[in-house]
Formats: structure tokens, sequence, C-alpha cells
């Protein structure tokens, strides 16, 4: 399912990031970080509660709005029950809607935020998304102090908060057209080796979107998917290619790889990972770039695996998704 | 795209991992941790004047303390990172896997949290020791009369 928009604006981003990310090679790009993954709160949960609510106050400075002034929050994390997104969201009191497709939250809110906008049922709204390494680690895996090795495709669950606002009013990027991704079974087990999970998600996507529109490749500046990390990119390219005959290497990029210095930082393993991950680089980076109109179109394939420890005990395959949203400056 | 083939293309796209080198590192860490037993042993059964059982004992709480104690400074998953099975296997691991779950879930108070929480990771060797022992000691029984 593609849409096209004719009067989708981004208006403002903002992003709230943590130590790790805060010495990647964006680190000086995101407009608050902290040191501590406490950041001075009492547990991993509240935490990111905190970044989550503090990436919105930001957003709303930026933006210029006052919160009586916002139609809509969209917004979902990975924590269960989507607690970060609701208890982030409580104290603004806007109307809220809770969304949920693991990594691939960023992009399936501003689909829901932009066919709104589209069809004049709001004129704006706020479209979030927060994820924290520790209060993830807590929920799918191990202690957080416990330290059990993993293996080398093994993905970072990112640390932030980051949200866009989206609007009727004209600005310099706008949302042009989106693809809703379907869940992708591919016979996956290994909660380790996500980015091998997620690559056909994202290749179905992919495809979809650029058939609908017929389009190529070269129609845009820049494919980025949310958090494959460096094997799954390889799996993607090598996927696209032999399924639909599509070379998509020369202008593809994955923002797990992008959001850390995989040279330096090697407690990251294969990457980023996490819904927040794919909103970092797009809202403090690439988004930025495209204001700057050094990228003229690109296309945000955030992408998520469906993964639920239960289901995995049980010898159940992982399912992933990937939601597309296409960005063009304006002229 | 099928999903066995799909399967061959991830297994392409899969590094190896360092095997040989990560088996050294735990031979080697583990073997630390067994002389650094050996020689509390030694120096429990000398200086306290009891039974190398009892020495064993003690042995066995002091590793079982500072393993819990570098767990609660935070500097112990660091080394289960670098070391993994040489730390994991022997008893100091058992206590990692105890004290970083209890400090995992004290925030949910001690009963929801902590109680329920602190067996997360070693209660199936609790369970599957317990069981063993049981079988073992029932083939003893059987086989050399107790």
């Amino acid at each position: 399912m593609t849409f096209q928009y004719d009067n989708v604006y981004i208006n403002a981003t903002s992003t709230v990031a943590g130590p790790y990310e805060a010495k990647g090679p964006l680190g000086k790009l995101f407009d608050k970080t902290y040191e501590d993954l406490y950041n001075g709160e009492k547990s991993w949960e509240t935490a990111e509660v905190q970044l989550l609510k503090e990436s919105i106050d930001i957003l709303l400075k930026k933006a210029n709005k006052k919160k009586e002034e916002i139609d809509l929050a969209i917004a979902g994390d990975l924590l269960n029950q989507i607690t970060s997104s609701s208890y982030a969201i409580e104290e603004l009191n806007l109307p809220f809607l809770g969304i949920y497709s693991a990594c691939a939250t960023s992009t399936e809110g501003m689909i829901i935020g932009a066919s709104l906008i589209d069809s004049g049922k709001i004129k704006n709204c706020i479209t979030a998304t927060s994820s924290h390494n520790m209060s993830s680690e807590k929920q799918f895996r191990n202690p957080t102090e416990y330290g059990a090795p993993k293996p080398k495709t093994a993905t970072f669950t990112a640390t932030g908060g980051a949200c866009l606002y989206l609007s009727n009013e004209k600005s310099k990027v706008r949302v042009e057209s989106s693809t809703i991704g379907r869940p992708i079974d591919m016979a996956q087990q290994d909660p380790y080796n996500m980015g091998a999970v997620m690559a056909p998600g994202a290749a179905d996507t992919i495809y979809r979107h650029l058939t609908d529109l017929k389009r190529q490749v070269t129609d845009y500046d820049l494919i980025v998917t949310g958090d494959l990390g460096v094997y799954g990119k390889e799996i993607l390219i090598d996927y696209m290619k032999t399924e639909y005959g599509i070379d998509i290497s020369n202008n593809y990029d994955d923002c797990g790889t992008m959001l850390y210095d995989l040279e330096e930082q090697k407690e990251v393993m294969a990457g980023g990972s996490g819904p927040v991950c794919s909103a970092l680089v797009n809202c403090s980076h690439i988004i930025k770039l495209m204001e700057q109109k050094k990228l003229k179109r690109v296309l945000w394939v955030a992408t998520g695996a469906l993964f639920s420890p239960t289901f995995v005990y049980q010898k159940e395959n992982i399912l992933s998704i990937a939601h597309a949203v296409s960005l063009e400056v304006v002229e | 795209m099928e999903k066995k083939v799909y399967e061959n293309l991830v297994s392409q796209h899969k590094p190896t991992e360092t095997r040989a080198q990560n088996a050294f590192i735990a031979f080697v860490t583990g073997g630390i941790v067994g002389v650094i037993g050996q020689l509390l042993i030694e120096f429990y059964s000398y200086n306290l004047d009891i039974s190398t059982q009892d020495a064993s004992v003690f042995m066995i709480v002091t590793l079982i303390f500072f393993a819990s104690l570098f767990t609660a400074l935070g500097f112990f998953d660091k080394w289960v990172t670098f070391a993994k099975c040489g730390l994991l296997i022997p008893i100091t691991g058992f206590a990692h896997s105890m004290t970083s779950a209890g400090m995992e879930y004290r925030k949910e108070g001690p009963i929801f949290g902590l109680g329920s929480n602190i067996f997360k990771l070693a209660g199936s060797v609790i369970l599957y020791g317990v069981v063993s022992a049981w079988f073992f000691g029932l083939l003893r029984l059987l086989i050399m009369g107790g």
C-alpha cells in the first residue's frame, strides 16, 4: 500500500541521545546528549521516558509551538505496553496514538501522521519514538550487569528520544510518499542476527515502493534502512540483486552503521538498532542535509524485527516489517 | 525467495566467530580462577589450621563474595565479556548471575523484583544441579552401595 501526499511538511525535528551515541560520528548533531545512561533518573525505564519527554520539549521549542496547538501525538517504543511513550505524552495532555512496529515504529508514526494531515483531518502532529539500551537489554535479554558474550552479528540498542513535527505549513522538506510494509517470515530464529531477520522485510517494502510508484533506485539520492547493521546491509544488497534484479549498492546506507564509529566503538558489534536508531540519524543528520539541499530525495525505510522472547523460546520464527517514507526537498 | 535459499544467503554473510581464540582465553582465565582457588585452599588450611575439605568451602565462599562484589561495583560484566566461559563456568559465574539479576530487579521491590527474579539465570543451574545430583547419587548407591 503506497500513498502520495501533497501538503505534508517536516517543520522541525529534535534528538536527545545517550553516551554511546554522543561518542559516535553524529554526536555533535544531537540537540542534547547525556553522559550517564540513567540521566538522573532512578530506573532504566524512567530514564527512557525522560529522554522522550525532553525531545518533545525541544521539538516544541524548535517548532515554536505551544502544546495546546498540537492536534495529535503519535509515539511508540520497545518496552512492553509501549509505556515509555504513554508516560512521556501524559504530561503534555495531548490526544495520543500509541503504535508498535518494533524498530519500524518511527516511519509508521510518520505514515499515520502524514495521512491524517493530507486528508485534512488534522493540521499538525508530533511523531516520536524512543529506545534505551539498558531497558531493552533488561526486557529482551539478560540483566544489564551480566555482560554475556554476544556473536559478531549482534546489534546494540540505541539510547535516545527523537521527534518530528509534521504539519501542512510549508517548509524546506516534505513527506512525499509512503509505503506500508507487511510482516515477513523468512524462517529466521536467531535474536542475535536481526540484520538477517529484517533484510527481507526491507527488500519487500523497497521493491513495492519502487514498483507502486514506477520509480528506479536512481530516483533517490539515498535509500536508508533502519538498523540492519553491517551484515544485514550486505544481505539486503545481495537479496535485492538476486530476488528483484535491483542494484541498490550505489546509493544505499544503513542508519545502524552510521550512528556509531564501528572501528572505535567495538561494543556496538554489528551496529545500532532500536526504534530511535534510524530516527536519530534521520532527524539529526539526513533531514539537515536535505534542508541544505545536499540530498534531494531520500527513502527512509525503518526496519523492525517483530521479536518476542516468548515466541523465540517456543521455537517460532522471528517476523520482520519495514515501513518506508519518501522525503523530498521543497523547491 | 525460498527460505532455504535465503538461509544460504545469510550464512554467506555471517562472520566467522573466533572460537579458537575464545576457547584459549576461557581456558587461561578459567585456569587462573582455578589457581586462585587452590591458593586460597592452601592459605586457609595452613593459616586457620583446618582440613582441606573445610578450606574448600571457605575458598568457594571467598570466590562468591568477590565475584558478587565486583559485579556490584560494575566491572565484572566487562571481565565476563572478555573472558567469557573462563569466568562463567566457575562458581564466579553462578554468583555473578545472581547478583546481576538481583541488582537489575531491585527497583521492582523485594518481593516482585528481587525475590522473584534473582534466580532468573541461576534457576536452571539449581534445578538441573539438584536433579543430576540426585541421579548420580542413585547410581552411586546402586553401583557402589553408597
